[in-house]
């Protein structure tokens, strides 16, 4: 039997209805829009103040207004780049012609631009090393991670290993890395500058062991439920590896993974400076030698691009791990 | 060469004599490079297509790095078929081993960096130097509060310090440090740089001790028995050191001297010229390996190089404040196109407001500063010598033998004769190749007024008080 429902209470729950829709509007608005402009604001005019009370050798500490406009010169030096650039070719496609009329026998090679990298294919080069050097840490730390996760003894052997590297400096891996990849790799038309092999290799030895110490961890601690139901099913190791294993310690893993991540990207930034390697690292670098009256905020431009750049790989890794975890109600930040 | 500078090697009848012996060897060479191996690269004839056409050359953010920032801007390196890149460095060590490990084909480099790697000192590599980048650039820089005792000590004039200031005036201030037990330090670029031998220089003609190497034990460090204790610091970040105040002055290239005018932390007070007037300075390097490998391009490089010096000099530095413009972009030295003027268009600011003239504070072509000279080989041999970076002493041949190891006038002189025969240049513009023996004569031209003559450095050194000499050892 249904309820009869007068007119009067259903006006009452409507309303009350669209009240409580209502205030969660106003509360999620809050919270995504308000809360956030709040504490940019505030940063900001912290930022603008403090600035204006920094006096430096080169000026006064670029506020918020000097670095904007430093935007605004840097995106035109780009747009100058570029015709600089479609110049530079049209001179090479010139030359090569003259040269083919007087010798037939000679087969024109298109050299790339030679001019200086832009600050827009530097933020390129940067993300193509540290993807790169993410993705082959990740090929090597997951696995290992997996197999001292599965066998204690595994564990007790490699963690003395893990416990004296995690905490080496890129700095200090850097000169290694560079006199072994001068040393190993030679070729006459290389594939790789060395240049991107030395940054990607210390990236990589940096970013291997937050990887393998959470997929470790995770591994190590699935459920004895989980673990007795594979025993019964009499699971092969394999496919308790892939059915078991990986679904129940992913989360774990991911972890690892973004905290694994971050630390690739803060180390491409170090190595690229020490050792001038290109990239927004070498971009800072160069600033801070030249000392002309606007590199501070050139490098505050590119300070918020780097912070900016690092925030986004942390979502698009977030996203990755709702789109492959299976437990999707799981509260992910 | 002028008329003025063949005078000058015609009436020495020692340099005639030297130019026979050359022009004999020079043809036994040439011999050989024909009959032996390879057809050479380095003979005449119609100069060949470059074999490597893309480059990487490494630079330091200095104004003398102009040639190669010249040279690319003005297309010179494109007008002989070649596309190169140029790319700062961090510092020299880091410039160094990019061009050793091959990263870079070849670089600005000082002076002291080809002949220390080919003999072993520090980093073993066989560089060469087909070309000389400039004479002079340099300056010495003291704080503020340094400068401010020492300015006590300096005779004035219209109430003006009277320049050259030797370091004799520095001496008391050193002496002062010494007594209340407090290092005096002060920075240069790199141990085998032409600023840690004209800053040593300058220091040994003042009285005071720059400090010895000692190879043979492993030292150094350079401060074996010093009053003044020098460190190396890479050169855009020396005014950002004595602003920390972590050393008490500096020798470095331009524009970090007037830098540190413009951010009111030191004083220059003194440029090289005025401690070896006309001195060399930087050289262009590359690999032995390159250049027999790639002959035709290390020619071209230099033609385009040439060409870039010429540029920069021509019609009495007329072109000057376009270069400035050029080398103040973010690529290249990056400073404000207001510090690098200061010294590149002719005058030099020494304290603030006292702007000399000094038209050749940093000269790029003329005085035949682009031809690499074995005497100037020699020079910074004799330094290495008298600061102890040759622990023992050599005979005059050996510094002959390394001087023609490491610099290729041959490529030189095939370079100027395409430039010649393109038409760009004419044969008076160079030193006369026939009778050139790549000694230069001997100068007195230095603050201390003492004589060097090339062909006599183990004479030469016995002159120093302060220095190593003869048989002596740290």
């Amino acid at each position: 039997m249904k309820p009869v429902q007068t007119s009067a209470s259903i006006g009452s729950e409507t309303r009350s209805a669209g009240m409580a829709l209502m205030g969660g509007l106003a509360t999620r608005v809050m919270w995504g829009l308000g809360l956030p402009l709040l504490g940019l604001s505030a940063f900001l005019l912290v930022w603008s103040l403090a600035a204006s009370h920094i006096n430096t050798s080169l000026g006064k500490f670029p506020g918020p207004v000097a670095v904007a406009q430093q935007v605004q010169n840097m995106y035109q030096e780009y747009e100058r780049a570029q015709q600089k650039k479609a110049a530079f070719y049209q001179r090479q496609e010139a030359r090569n012609a003259a040269r083919v009329a007087s010798d037939p026998s000679y087969k024109p090679r298109v050299v790339p631009y030679t001019g200086q990298p832009t600050f827009v294919s530097q933020i390129g080069t940067s993300l193509f090393t540290v993807l790169s050097g993410f993705l082959l840490a990740s090929l090597i730390a997951i696995p290992i991670g997996i197999a001292i996760g599965l066998s204690a003894g595994l564990y007790a052997a490699f963690n003395p290993l893990i416990q004296l590297f995690r905490p080496v400096s890129p700095l200090a891996w850097l000169p290694l890395v560079t006199i072994v990849v001068s040393a190993v790799y030679v070729s006459s038309d290389p594939m790789f500058s060395k240049s991107y092999l030395v940054s990607m290799i210390t990236v990589m030895l940096c970013a291997l062991w937050p990887t393998i110490i959470n997929t470790a961890v995770g591994v190590a601690s699935i459920s004895r439920d989980l673990q007795n139901v594979s025993r019964v099913l009499r699971l092969g190791w394999w496919t308790h590896v892939r059915k078991i294993v990986l679904p129940a310690s992913l989360p774990m893993m991911f972890t690892g993974l973004r905290l694994s991540l971050s630390i690739a990207w803060m180390v491409l930034i170090a190595a690229e400076m020490l050792a001038q390697n290109p990239g927004l690292g070498k971009f800072v670098w160069d600033e801070f030698q030249n000392g002309s009256s606007q590199s501070l905020s050139r490098i505050m431009v590119a300070v918020i691009v780097i912070g900016l750049i690092g925030y986004m790989l942390d979502q698009v890794m977030l996203l990755l791990q709702r789109l492959i975890s299976w437990d999707k109600k799981a509260v992910l930040r | 060469m002028s008329e003025h500078d063949e005078k000058r090697t015609l009436n020495n009848p020692k340099r005639r004599r030297f130019m026979q012996l050359s022009a004999t060897a020079a043809a036994v060479g040439a011999a050989l490079g024909t009959g032996l191996t390879s057809p050479s690269a380095f003979a005449s004839g119609k100069l060949g297509y470059p074999e490597k056409e893309q480059l990487t050359f490494g630079f330091i953010k200095l104004t003398d790095m102009a040639p190669l920032a010249i040279a690319y801007e003005k297309g010179f390196f494109e007008d002989e078929g070649l596309y190169v890149s140029l790319q700062a460095q961090a510092n020299w060590k880091v410039l160094l081993d990019g061009v050793v490990s091959g990263s870079l084909d070849g670089a600005h480099m000082l002076a002291g960096q080809p002949l220390a790697a080919t003999i072993g000192y520090g980093t073993k590599a066989h560089i060469v130097t087909p070309y000389s980048m400039d004479l002079n650039g340099n300056g010495i820089t003291m704080s503020n509060s340094v400068w401010a005792q020492m300015k006590e000590l300096v005779p004035h004039n219209n109430g003006k310090p009277v320049h050259p200031i030797g370091a004799d005036s520095l001496a008391p201030v050193v002496e002062q440090y010494k007594k209340a037990g407090k290092p005096f330090n002060m920075g240069m670029v790199f141990p085998v740089s032409t600023h840690n031998y004209y800053l040593r220089y300058w220091l040994a003609a003042g009285g005071l001790k720059p400090g010895y190497y000692n190879s043979l034990k492993g030292d150094t460090s350079g401060q074996l028995g010093a009053d003044v204790l020098l460190s190396v610091t890479p050169p855009p970040q020396m005014p950002a050191t004595l602003e920390a105040g972590t050393i008490e002055g500096y020798c470095v290239g331009e524009p970090w001297n007037e830098q540190a005018i413009v951010k009111g932390i030191g004083v220059p007070v003194i440029t090289d010229y005025e401690i070896w007037k006309n001195n060399p300075e930087k050289v262009f390097g590359l690999t032995s390996e390159f250049v027999s490998k790639y002959p035709n391009t290390a020619v071209r490089v230099v033609k385009a190089l040439i060409r870039a010096g010429h540029w920069l000099d021509e019609n009495n530095n007329a072109n000057r404040l376009e270069a400035v413009k050029l080398l103040s972009k973010p690529q290249y030295v990056g400073a404000d196109a207001a510090v690098i003027a200061k010294s590149m268009t002719g005058t030099f600011e020494y304290e603030k407001g006292d702007v000399r003239k000094v038209p050749d504070f940093n000269v790029f072509f003329r005085h035949d500063a682009t031809y690499p000279f074995y005497s100037d080989a020699v020079w910074f041999l004799t330094q290495m010598r008298r600061w102890g970076q040759i622990p023992t002493q050599q005979p005059d041949s050996w510094y002959f033998d390394v001087a023609k190891k490491v610099y290729r006038p041959d490529i030189y002189r095939r370079a100027a004769e395409a430039l010649v025969a393109d038409g760009k240049f004419k044969p008076s513009q160079f030193p006369d190749f026939a009778t050139e023996t790549g000694f230069k004569p001997a100068t007195d031209d230095f603050i201390d007024g003492v004589t060097y003559d090339g062909r006599k450095p183990n004479e030469y050194l016995t002159q120093f008080d302060i220095g190593l000499k003869g048989k002596e050892t740290v």
